[in-house]
């Protein structure tokens, strides 16, 4: 403001990006460095052998775990069917509910609003015992589904929705527009940015789950990358540290380039919708 | 708010709402239902015969030292977090917030940890502080300090409460920025006329217009720091050494899936699920309240 720099600022905020920074960096360097040298406490924050590390774990793993390509390959496709899902299913329900008038409409909005309040972590046993009934233990469908069901997105869709103007609505209808139409031509547009923003929120979501596939997947062929990752360092025997830097690395890519070149829109749905 | 236009019929809007509905059934109503169900009875060894036992199953928990135990660690672990990493993101968005040069690089270089899952957070602490190949213990070692926390509890609960805080930094800073940025400017230029500067005036000034941010911020932190920890705890210390990491979910997840106590577990379940809809109902009355302002 008064054209001269800020060095308090500057030093605090070097200091927290520090924070965040060097740890990642340290994984990265030690990825690339020797296995047993990492054993024995020899640490460097300068990276070592090369890059091969990489497509080793990619192609091959670690012992008792799947080449980290198919654990990419859970992940991704768990992390999108969460997403893709969560958010076709709540707009759905929440034009229903925001634009027509059906029996039951408010026993079914409160439903769906119970289940704000209970998280996986909550309820898992008994819903392991319900999935267990249905046969979809060790199935990608049980690995996604329950965790598909969501009342803060159908919330945020309400929300959104019930700040279009009823003129609009009107005006739509007197041009003869169906609610098919309605939907398809004129809330879809609206609520991109909504749209946008819970993507990337559920894409991380689904993409760190980690407590419930480890109940409902017990098969590694349905091992995500975080499972396959704990899994890694659980081992009984000596822990190969360079494969697990290089698979945290790995794993860590994806959901960060997402907020990062979502970061716009992320931040604001986040502290717009008020979730 | 209810709208005055509306489309007619409602097959169509049964049709759009029954997929959300029957996955809210199957996966969250059922499932409720059986967990209080199950905290209400008790199966014999063999799962033959099920009695209904009213709330032994809770008195038995509630009056087990153990449980106890855990439940006291659950908030001590709980409140660690929630301070260390608000008080962390709200230093750095205080400074964010300043009109400085490369401000939105630092945002998006504060933003990103975000993204990173609990357990992966948790191996980038290993490799900072595991006994043997920690980067920062070897210096806690040649400072005289006995550090391993694989068997010490005091240095395991310091771990995971580190991890755990550091992983949810940036969803309170992303929180704590757009919060101050609300803030109109011409308040601030009234506060600096006034001559309140620096520390006076974020305490009398920006503190106490920060404050639905900050609570909204509280409940979302200790519901993170209940529930979404697991695979950070897990990951690192799985609860251990002994118990002296092993909070509530922790707990759940041992005594039902390692130890098969189904009906204790489910207990237990009840109890967390009790603890959140407190949480909840807290953060919506208070939301409702602001609305209404």
């Amino acid at each position: 403001m008064n054209g001269r720099t800020d060095w308090t600022a500057h030093i605090v905020l070097g200091i927290g990006v520090a924070l965040f920074v060097l740890p990642v960096w340290l994984v990265f360097s030690a990825s690339t460095q020797d296995a047993a040298m990492i054993g024995r406490g020899e640490l460097s924050f300068i990276p070592g052998a090369g890059l091969d590390i990489y497509w080793k774990v990619l192609s091959e793993g670690a012992p008792g775990v799947a080449p980290v390509w198919h654990l990419l390959l859970v992940s991704f496709g768990m992390a999108m069917s969460i997403a893709i899902g969560k958010i076709t299913i709540s707009v759905l329900s929440a034009y229903a509910i925001a634009f027509f008038r059906f029996p039951f409409r408010l026993l079914c909005f409160w439903m769906i609003f119970f289940t704000l309040m209970l998280p996986v972590e909550v309820r898992i046993i008994p819903t392991y015992a319900v999935m267990a009934g249905f046969g979809l233990i060790n199935t990608f469908t049980g690995l996604t589904m329950p965790l598909i069901a969501s009342a803060t997105a159908t919330l945020l869709f309400r929300q959104t929705f019930l700040a279009i103007p009823d003129e609009l609505v009107e005006a739509a209808r007197m041009d003869g527009a169906g609610p098919l139409r309605f939907l398809r031509d004129i809330l879809l547009p609206v609520s991109a940015a909504n749209i946008a923003a819970l993507f990337v929120i559920l894409f991380v979501y689904g993409w760190n789950q980690y407590l419930w596939p480890l109940l409902v997947a017990t098969d590694s062929r349905l091992d995500t990358i975080v499972i396959g990752i704990v899994k890694m360092i659980g081992a009984d025997t000596s822990v190969e540290w360079n494969r697990v830097m290089a698979t945290a690395v790995l794993a860590m890519l994806p959901p960060v380039a997402v907020v990062v070149l979502m970061q716009h829109w992320f931040v604001k749905g986040l502290t717009e919708g008020d979730k | 708010m209810e709208r005055r236009t509306i489309f007619g019929g409602w097959a169509l809007p049964a049709a759009f709402v029954l997929p959300q509905l029957l996955l809210t059934i199957f996966f969250f109503i059922w499932p409720a239902g059986q967990a209080i169900y199950g905290s209400l009875t008790r199966q014999d060894a063999f799962g033959l015969k099920t009695q209904f036992i009213g709330l032994e199953n809770f008195e038995d928990l509630l009056t087990d030292p153990l449980y106890v135990e855990s439940m006291g660690r659950t908030v001590a672990f709980c409140v660690a977090v929630t301070l260390i990493s608000m008080g962390v993101a709200l230093l750095l968005a205080v400074f964010a917030d300043r009109e400085i040069k490369g401000r939105g690089i630092y945002r998006t270089l504060l933003i990103w940890p975000y993204a990173v899952a609990p357990a992966v957070a948790a191996i980038l602490w290993i490799l900072l502080l595991h006994p043997q190949i920690g980067m920062i213990s070897h210096g806690l070692k040649a400072l005289g300090i006995a550090w391993d926390y694989k068997i010490n509890g005091t240095q395991a609960m310091i771990v995971v409460v580190l991890a755990s805080a550091w992983k949810q930094v940036s969803y309170n800073f992303i929180f704590f920025l757009a919060g101050l940025q609300s803030i109109p400017r011409s308040v601030i230029e009234a506060a600096r006329m006034d001559g309140a500067r620096g520390w006076r005036r974020f305490r009398t000034i920006l503190f106490p217009l920060l404050a639905p941010t900050t609570f909204f911020l509280l409940v979302v932190n200790l519901v993170y720091s209940a529930f979404d920890t697991f695979g950070t705890i897990q990951a690192m210390t799985q609860g251990g050494p002994g118990k002296s990491t092993e909070t509530l979910v922790v707990k759940v997840y041992r005594d039902g899936v390692v130890n098969l106590d189904l009906g204790g577990s489910s207990a237990q379940s009840v109890v967390l699920m009790l603890g959140i809809v407190m949480l909840t109902v807290m953060q919506f009355r208070f939301l409702g309240k602001r609305d209404k302002t």
